[in-house]
């Protein structure tokens, strides 16, 4: 038996395709040395060219198009408005002046009580006390406001989320139509890297809080979207049957039956729809909304660590608080009706705690001392100043050590990458790649290839792009090395899957943006970092894909393969790995999408490529243009990487799986 | 094929009714030819599966009808058909003489409320609701009022055994009780008419011995009409008046028990049946012979619908044949009913050791 599975080697895993690859690639490399230098198609950092120049007078016509073009003074703008004036209001509450006060209406002591009583009603005692300290630590840090800003754009997002993704949600749960028209919308949200639209965002809704919400809906509604189909197509037919047959009306058997044992689950897609937003508002910071996001990235960009890393931690204490409040909410469904105080008890405790919150709230709109964080004793100084030197500290010490490791995977894998596809003539790359693709993924990935390439050199960011896809390539294949490792680990054993996957959830709901501040600290700023950033963000994913992969190849099999005599190395290697080779492609999948969603973030520490000029057009008018056409050649790179390999996933036989 | 008309005392009358999955579902009732086709042929013709074929049925009032069949012959289908779970693709359907395929969607959410309920395989029970919640539910969907329906669920929680458990959730049960709270939520209704969709296969051997138990009880108690599907033939034959029997979405015979073991039409159904311990099922009628010239009787008679095994003793015990008689009521002496033949220790013999075909 172990003979039969070892034997349906998966078809990309076949040694023609291998050495076709190879020979794709000596070819090239040999071609590169006769032809290098020629058609590389450069472009100087601050140039522009017609097309950018173009860019920037569309952009110039939709601002002056804005109070005339039927579409926005009928759509956009009310949108526009709506969005802010919502927005505006849930800032005013928690984090802004307003209401013609000169504070927010409920202050620090209001939130805390309020954020406590909430977390105890919905997640328990354990939560309470959690979302109390971490937001009364992130207040002594010295970033009560800022923190308000972000958890105020968060709420409000994740409310609009939540009300029209629930009812869509809802929808593609009950109809396999709508599902079919809506999943492949989702999944181009999904895999669109953050940092693309927020651009073209801004020209639609103006820079503000309505385009930065838009963006955190675009990337965060997903999740709750998904979860919730999923979650009504899981309750059982035959539940839903008997309401039938007890002759409930559609809305009876949706209202009574389906939503309540959906509830649980749809709770969890809350949960994730939250932590996208949080992550999303912290970017957002590139659009100019306030909050820790602006904190960050304004140290990122003078390169001041300390502050960096003070911001960081506030993002990642909020990030804590709000998953394990609402994850524990959403475990909490379940409990409520068998455990707990009795009914009686649970109101009178819950109406004290209300009376107690009100007051508190009530202090808090009325004294400045409960209004406004004190900020005698705050720690946040010596937070920065601690970490700076720090980290100056650790460069220093260290640098032997980081430089080797630097050196190693910058000048050892990615310059000669980078340098292949940067000095060879751009039409050389197209065919090259094209033929990779070919190879790998056949006619269809082949065709996407060329036409997202072609499009690229159309776009004039040549260079840029294949600086941006070298490092992708490299990060990803470094994030595959340690995913697999990481991922047949916990495949084979539960007990490591018990520690490592809790890990990984919590690293999976951090915002893209933290993770460049600790490798900034350790490595300064460089493509290097941005490269290790990428890949601490991607591994987790790809991790958990490979794991499932390994463990769902049969136990008969593995027992088969033991008892044959296979040593765990020959088990992993020649019955497992390939098996799971349908997840290992999934997992490539992910990784890359991962990747090259923080190698663009990276441009703003150094990475430079497609990001740097992303966020270069960000901050300086001139280069609009050239940043909307950067952010159209990640979208195309993203493309062609996603269908390459997908096509390769879905050419794996899938009775490998099996 | 139409000849049939209903019959007036039935509570439900089935006519040529089909139910087609696939594509062009409905040309196939219509094309005699497409009809014809076997499964496997249909599905590679059409792409379709007939589920259920021409079924033409009867079932009267406070008849236990049991449905039978191997795996995939439709049985759930066609018990669905008969609320319109599943929309028939032709045919008619009358319940108490009233056209079912004729209502609309309130009109049959009307019936399933009042007048048909089912027990399902899988219970179907809420998990986030209280067993009395769940006893309850279809009461509630039907606006009564909550002090009303809690006291009509607690009859019901009652009448099938399960007091106590009110305030249980249905996963703190075990599955026999699980399926008492189906069993209670499809009585709490009232209805007129009872559907099992193989209720008790998820169950253990014991504990389905119980519930058998509790649905003849509750049929004696009650009298309402069942319809059953089950592929036990065992719990056919101890529940059901009459069954029938189906094969690939059509109906191959319909008959009661001792007819179904005695005279199968045909090899499918002799499969069936054969591991029945025929004396357990057939009555005397099956297994009398004409009596000989000369032969001398035993000074008694049986009824011919007396169970061959319950007979042994008597025939053993007289020693000589015994005559059998059609209608009478037995006894010494011999009165009433024509006489059908006789049943002698040979007769008891062979079909206890299930020799007659050989
Ligand atoms: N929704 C459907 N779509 C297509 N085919 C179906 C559908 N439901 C049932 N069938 C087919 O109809 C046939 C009869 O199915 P049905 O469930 O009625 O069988 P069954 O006798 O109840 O079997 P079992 O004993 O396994 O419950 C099967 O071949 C099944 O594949
Ligand atoms: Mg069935």
């Amino acid at each position: 038996m172990s003979t039969a599975a070892v034997a349906s080697v998966p078809t990309w895993r076949r040694p023609g395709r291998l050495v076709a690859s190879l020979a794709v690639l000596v070819v090239w490399s040999l071609l590169y040395l006769v032809l290098r230098g020629r058609d590389t198609l450069p472009l100087g950092e601050t140039e522009t060219t017609p097309l950018h120049q173009s860019f920037n007078h569309l952009s110039d016509s939709i601002a002056s198009n804005r109070n005339s073009s039927p579409l926005f003074v009928y759509f956009f703008n009310y949108l526009q408005i709506w969005m802010t004036q919502f927005v505006t209001f849930v800032q005013s509450l928690i984090s802004q002046p307003g209401f013609g006060r000169p504070a927010p209406l409920i202050g620090w002591l209001g939130v805390l009580a309020l954020g406590g009583f909430l977390a105890w009603l919905l997640a328990g005692w354990r939560s309470a006390v959690l979302a109390v300290l971490g937001f009364a630590f992130i207040g002594w840090q010295g970033l009560w406001t800022e923190a308000m800003d972000t958890l105020a754009l968060t709420l409000a997002a994740v409310l609009i989320a939540v009300v029209i993704g629930i009812p869509i949600g809802i929808w593609i749960g009950l109809s396999r139509k709508a599902a079919r028209v809506i999943t492949p919308i989702l999944d181009f949200m999904q895999i669109m890297p953050t940092f693309v639209y927020l651009a073209p965002l801004t020209l639609l809704f103006l820079i503000g809080p309505a385009s930065s919400t838009i963006a955190v809906l675009i990337y965060s509604i997903p999740p709750v979207i998904r979860i919730t189909g999923h979650a009504i197509r899981s309750v059982p037919e035959s539940t839903t049957e008997a309401s039938d047959s007890l002759g409930a009306t559609r809305w009876q058997t949706l209202t009574q039956v389906m939503l309540p044992m959906a509830k649980r689950t749809i709770v969890m897609g809350i949960n994730q729809t939250t932590m996208a937003a949080l992550s999303m508002v912290t970017i957002a910071a590139l659009i100019s909304a306030p909050g820790l996001g602006q904190t960050v990235l304004q140290a990122l960009t003078t390169l001041d660590v300390g502050t960096a890393f003070n911001g960081g931690l506030a993002i990642v204490i909020m990030a804590i608080v709000l998953d394990r409040t609402t994850t524990a909410a959403g475990e909490g469904t379940e409990r409520t009706f068998e455990h707990g105080l009795p009914p009686r008890l649970r109101w009178g405790v819950a109406g004290l705690g209300a009376i107690v919150t009100a007051v508190l709230v009530w202090e808090s709109a009325t004294f400045w001392w409960a209004n406004t964080f004190p900020t005698g004793h705050s720690i946040g100084p010596s937070i920065v100043s601690g970490v700076a030197s720090a980290s100056t500290w650790i460069q220093d010490t260290f640098s032997g050590v980081t430089n080797v490791l630097k050196n190693l995977i910058s000048g050892g894998l990615l310059d000669p990458l980078q340098t292949l596809l940067t000095e060879s003539p751009f039409w050389l790359v197209i065919i090259a790649l094209t033929a990779l693709a070919a190879i790998l993924g056949g006619r269809w990935a082949a065709l996407s290839t060329v036409v997202c390439l072609l499009i690229v050199v159309g776009l004039n960011l040549w260079q840029n792009s294949m600086e941006t896809l070298a490092a992708t390539l490299i990060a990803t294949v470094l994030t595959m090395v340690f995913a697999i490792v990481i991922g047949v680990a916990m495949g084979r054993s539960r007990r490591v899957d018990r520690i490592v996957r809790p890990t990984l959830d919590a690293g999976q709901v951090m915002p893209a943006f933290v993770y460049l501040v600790p490798f900034l600290v350790l490595f300064g700023a460089s493509r290097f970092t941005a490269i290790v950033s990428a890949m601490v963000y991607a591994v987790p994913p790809a991790a958990k894909v490979i794991a499932d992969g390994i463990r769902g190849v049969s136990e008969s099999t593995v027992e088969a393969a033991t008892s044959a005599g296979a040593s765990t190395w020959q088990i992993i290697h020649q019955v497992q790995l390939p098996m799971a080779s349908r997840a290992l492609a999934l997992a490539t999948n992910q990784g890359l999408i991962y990747v090259l969603a923080m190698v663009v973030v990276g441009g703003m520490v150094g990475a430079g490529g497609l990001g740097y000029q992303v966020v270069n057009g960000f901050v300086q008018d001139r280069f609009i243009g050239k940043g909307l056409a950067a952010g159209l050649a990640i979208v195309l790179l993203g493309l062609m990487l996603d269908r390459i390999s997908q096509a390769v996933a879905s050419r794996v036989d899938p009775s490998g799986a099996r | 094929m139409t000849a049939h008309a209903a019959s007036p005392d039935a509570m439900v009358s089935v006519r040529n009714l089909w139910k087609v999955f696939g594509p062009k579902a409905a040309e196939v009732p219509k094309s005699p030819q497409l009809q014809q086709l076997s499964r496997r042929e249909l599905m590679d013709q059409a792409g379709c599966t007939a589920a259920v074929r021409d079924a033409t049925f009867d079932v009267s009032r406070g008849e236990v009808f049991v449905i039978m069949g191997l795996s995939g012959s439709g049985k759930s289908t066609l018990i669905r058909l008969l609320t319109r779970l599943i929309e028939p693709t032709a045919g008619q359907l009358l319940l108490e003489g009233d056209d079912l395929m004729t209502r609309d969607t309130k009109a049959m959410r009307d019936l399933r409320r009042s007048k048909v309920s089912m027990v399902f395989q899988h219970f179907g029970l809420l998990p986030h609701r209280r067993v009395v919640d769940n006893v309850s539910y279809g009461l509630e969907i039907r606006g009564v009022d909550k002090a009303t329906r809690t006291r009509r669920a607690m009859e019901v929680i009652e009448l099938v055994g399960l007091s106590g458990y009110e305030r249980s959730f249905p996963h703190q049960l075990s599955g026999g009780m699980q399926q008492r709270v189906g069993l209670a939520r499809a009585l709490a209704g009232d209805p007129d008419m009872l559907l099992f969709d193989e209720p008790f296969s998820a169950l253990d051997p014991l504990i389905r011995r119980d519930m058998q138990a509790e649905v003849i009880r509750l049929h004696k108690e009650m009298g309402k009409t069942m319809i059953f599907v089950t592929h036990d033939l065992s719990e056919a034959l101890k529940l059901g008046d009459r069954i029938l029997i189906m094969r690939d979405g059509a109906m191959v015979q319909t008959g009661t028990g001792d007819q179904l073991v005695g005279a199968p039409a045909d090899e499918y159904v002799r499969n069936f049946v054969q591991d029945v311990p025929r004396s357990h099922v057939l009555t005397l009628r099956w297994v009398a012979r004409p009596e000989r010239l000369g032969e001398e009787v035993a000074d008694l008679t049986l009824p011919a619908d007396t169970i061959i095994r319950d007979a042994i003793r008597c025939v053993i015990s007289a020693g000589r044949p015994v005559r059998v008689v059609d209608g009478g009521s037995g006894g010494a002496g011999g009165s009433g009913g024509k006489v059908l033949g006789v049943v002698g220790e040979d007769e008891i013999l062979t079909s206890i050791a299930g020799l007659e075909d050989e």
